[in-house]
């Protein structure tokens, strides 16, 4: 499988993601946002960082670079996509999954490791967690994920939340709940489970050096895309 | 015709505005307790060439519509005038 990562100006992530999925063995391209060529790419990895410097709304600018699209296309076709953190915001963006990331309730840039629970029992990057928690840092300013009532009703019932932010334990709990997203809320996937947007970053958890490495059991769940 | 677009975008009614309750909080330090509700959205202005106001009209809304504000959490409105 070939993963390619998209770097947009301002894109700060995407060695991170590179370099991950090359100690999990992978064949890793990176893809210029004014190409329009996936070079083959079978999974699309939207990056974090601060694409267009944040200008406008987060993601508003990037969303409309050449190569989205082809990223979009790929989506519509069934192809795999993870957005992370930015790549999240600009996936919001385009509409390729609900809702949308605002402010941080406490205003301010959050930079520090929380827990995730996974909640999805059916969706390809949670079905085969089985920990009550993940320690994953987050790094952003705006990742308090909004949807509207109906919006959520869709998300709750038809199993696309993917991740919500829980204690070390897996309670996922109002203390927990770090930027003040509806429902405790890190991540959601779209209605044919194929496009996935989370605020943690897990690229940046999955090296034995760094001391953490719940991040690459996220990302290794990517892998069973050839199995699919 | 060259005509000149003010934008104003805000946060939806339900939508929770930190930065407007941190400013509010700012406000009530310097004694203006009177003052409430504070909420804090964008300007934008920019010029558009059109035949007609109406067609100019229908620019600026398709630029709110597809870019300038994320309608899931932005309400816009604008006003039209010739440069």
């Amino acid at each position: 499988m070939k993963f390619g990562v998209v770097v947009f100006p301002g894109s700060n992530c995407d060695q991170d993601a590179v370099d991950t999925l090359e100690l999990m063995g992978q064949h890793v391209v990176k893809l210029w946002h004014k190409d329009h060529d996936l070079q083959g790419s079978d999974f699309i990895i939207l990056p974090g960082g601060f694409s267009y410097g944040d200008y406008l709304r987060t993601g508003a600018v990037a969303r409309f670079s050449p190569i989205m699209n082809e990223v979009i296309a790929h989506a519509n076709r069934g192809g795999y996509l993870l957005g992370i953190c930015n790549g999240f915001q600009i996936l919001a963006e385009a509409r390729l999954v609900p809702g949308v990331l605002l402010r941080n309730t406490n205003q301010q840039y959050i930079c520090k490791n929380v827990h995730l629970a996974p909640q999805s029992r059916d969706a390809l990057l949670t079905a085969g967690l089985d920990k009550p928690a993940y320690k994953i840092p987050i790094a952003h300013g705006e990742g308090r994920y909004f949807a509207d009532a109906d919006t959520l009703k869709r998300l709750n019932d038809n199993g696309q939340v993917l991740f919500r932010y829980c204690n070390e334990a897996g309670e996922i709990t109002d203390a927990a709940n770090c930027n003040g997203s509806v429902e405790n809320i890190a991540g959601v996937t779209n209605e044919t489970k194929n496009v996935f947007g989370m605020m943690p970053h897990p690229e940046r958890a999955a090296d034995p050096a760094l001391g953490n490495t719940d991040g690459r059991l996220i990302l290794e769940q990517a892998l069973k895309a050839v199995l699919v | 015709m060259k005509y000149i677009a003010e934008i104003d975008i805000m946060p939806q009614k339900e939508i929770l505005d930190p930065q407007g309750k941190a400013v509010k909080l700012g406000l009530h330090n310097l004694h203006m307790d009177t003052i409430d509700n504070v909420r804090i959205g964008k300007h934008i202005r920019l010029e558009v060439e059109a035949d007609s106001e109406a067609q100019a009209r229908e620019t600026v809304d398709s630029a709110c519509r597809q870019l300038l504000a994320n309608l899931i959490m932005e309400e816009y409105a604008f006003s039209l005038h010739t440069a």
